[in-house]
């Protein structure tokens, strides 16, 4: 069976030099989107990923990870919009990095696509009635 | 031929009045021909809803027990400063009037939540606003300093006034430099990643009014969920601007100075707004009915977003510094497909204001005057025209000399 999840992974300093993502395609056949990625100053690495695989193969692949010594979470952070707020003027269109926002043509309202969201956080800040809010 | 503004007052008192807004009166009279039109159509409805930053509410509080004259004090309304230098009970806050704490833009770019334009949309809405004042004292207001809790439903007048708004066609706005800026134009992505606009073309009301026939001072008009009035020209009116052949200025032309009873708006009309590293503002929405009283009239709401022309500018340099030149023209109908073309490149647009809520707005407009419930007022006196000679002229700067500084 197939699964797909997002995950957030951390790297810790001795690991970054690692191609650690890298075994993860060549030795569990897993796909995997790069959703974001940072080193932070003290030079730990954060990855945003979404794996999509077999499920035992994501099992081992996960089970590896841990093995390596990166720290795990689930992604639960998410994007949502505060339909109240929003005026529908159209300014997160083009700032989404990933289209989750589009025009309606009938009504010319903003339609927010939460599935396509990677939680960039971009749209929270560019959204001029504050309508965007991030939930953990 | 000709209506008078009688016949159609008449018409909308029976609640017989045909209206129709600046969309549907398109389509309304490509079908019947402009001659049957003009005989049916009495009133057309416009509608803009985007940040209008030239906007204020005064309101007048009541005395204190005992008396206290805030002119010339301090006053903060939810932290944000007010101005308080006219009489003893009267303030004004200003749509982007920011807590003495914001960071500004010291962390750039400043996020700027909360200002005016928030404690405009939350009085209106009926919310208690926190009020902290101080005073000098006199004999006859010997109060000094006064903290307390304030409603809109307690004031004697609280009035929503605005200086500049309802921009007749304004920029459109890209970045040419490579990195992004931060604009009230919204954030604009480096190397012309994104392209901004902010009018509701063929639905915005000096769209459909070019030359102003119509509109004028005392006219009537829907402002932020009420009624309210053009009370002058705006600052910057402008209408001596290049124009197409139909008439529609192709950059910021014409503006309304308007006014209207705050306690009867709708925080739906009023929105507080931030512009990432730029400030905080207020959205407005502005309705403006059209009596159809001559063919010429009906012809010029007939203005599409194919008409519309808009001025691309660089908000990088250009604009900043005040230098002439565009980036290139393109039509509203071009911004609103989602991208346009500009020297071979494919660039997606974006709205600031809000087209769907100008519709409601036109469409809200539309229902009060077929009801009965709104008549249209003949203007006072008109607003200059493109005769006037009257044009925006930038800053005169003559520098004080070394000795003559005070402040800096």
């Amino acid at each position: 069976m197939k699964t797909s999840k997002r995950i957030v992974l951390r790297f810790p300093q001795r690991l970054v030099d690692r191609p650690i993502v890298y075994h993860l395609i060549r030795d569990f056949d897993l796909a995997f989107n790069i959703l974001k990625a940072s080193i932070t100053p003290d030079k730990e690495g954060l990855m945003v990923l979404e794996i999509t695989g077999e499920r035992e193969a994501y099992d081992k692949g996960i089970a590896y990870l841990n093995e390596a010594g990166v720290k795990i979470d689930s992604l639960n952070r998410e994007v949502t919009r505060n339909e109240n707020r929003c005026t529908h003027c159209g300014a997160c269109v083009t700032m989404c990095p990933v289209d989750a926002f589009s025009i309606d043509e009938d009504n010319r309202e903003i339609n927010f696509d939460a599935k396509k969201c990677i939680v960039c956080g971009i749209c929270i800040q560019a959204c001029p009635p504050r309508a965007m809010e991030l939930h953990f | 031929m000709q209506k008078t503004l009688e016949e159609i007052n008449q018409r909308i008192r029976e609640g017989k009045a045909v209206v129709l807004t600046a969309e549907e009166i398109v389509g309304y009279t490509r079908e019947k021909g402009l001659k049957a039109a003009f005989k049916e159509v009495d009133v057309v409805t416009t509608g803009t809803f985007g940040p209008m930053c030239s906007s204020g509410v005064y309101f007048n509080m009541g005395h204190t027990t005992p008396r206290m004259k805030l002119g010339g004090g301090r006053a903060y309304l939810n932290d944000v400063s007010a101005y308080a230098a006219f009489a003893a009970a009267d303030l004004f806050i200003g749509a982007n009037a920011l807590p003495d704490d914001d960071p500004r833009n010291r962390i750039h770019p400043g996020e700027f939540n909360y200002g005016g334009g928030y404690v405009i949309e939350e009085l209106v809405a009926g919310k208690d606003i926190r009020l902290e004042a101080s005073a000098y004292g006199t004999d006859c207001y010997p109060r000094r300093r006064l903290s307390s809790y304030l409603n809109i439903k307690d004031l004697n007048e609280a009035v929503l006034f605005n200086m500049r708004n309802a921009y007749q066609n304004y920029n459109v706005a890209v970045n040419l430099s490579d990195k992004t800026i931060y604009t009230y134009m919204g954030v604009l992505k480096p190397n012309m990643g994104n392209i901004n606009y902010c009018t509701a073309g063929m639905l915005s009301p000096l769209l459909n009014d070019p030359y102003y026939r119509t509109i004028g001072i005392g006219s009537r008009i829907f402002l932020g969920g009420g009624v309210g009035y053009v009370a002058w020209q705006g600052t910057q009116h402008n209408p001596g601007v290049a124009r197409t052949e139909g008439g529609v200025p192709k950059g910021g032309a014409g503006t309304l100075a308007v006014i209207g009873d705050l306690k009867q708006m709708d925080a739906r009309y009023l929105v507080g707004t931030s512009m990432l590293g730029y400030g905080v503002t207020l959205s407005v929405g502005i309705g403006v009915p059209i009596p159809i009283l001559s063919e010429e009239i009906l012809q010029s709401t007939l203005v599409t977003d194919d008409d519309i022309v808009g001025t691309v500018i660089d908000y990088s340099s250009a604009y900043p510094n005040l230098r002439p030149g565009a980036v290139a023209e393109v039509t509203y109908a071009q911004l609103r497909s989602g991208s346009v073309d500009i020297n071979g490149k494919n660039i997606p647009t974006a709205s600031l204001c809000s087209y769907s809520r100008a519709r409601e707005i036109a469409v809200k407009l539309k229902t009060w005057v077929e009801q009965g419930k709104f008549e249209i007022t003949s203007p006072v006196a008109p607003l200059p025209g493109i005769d006037s000679g009257l044009k925006v002229r930038p800053f005169n700067e003559r520098p004080l000399g070394d000795t003559n500084h005070h402040i800096l």
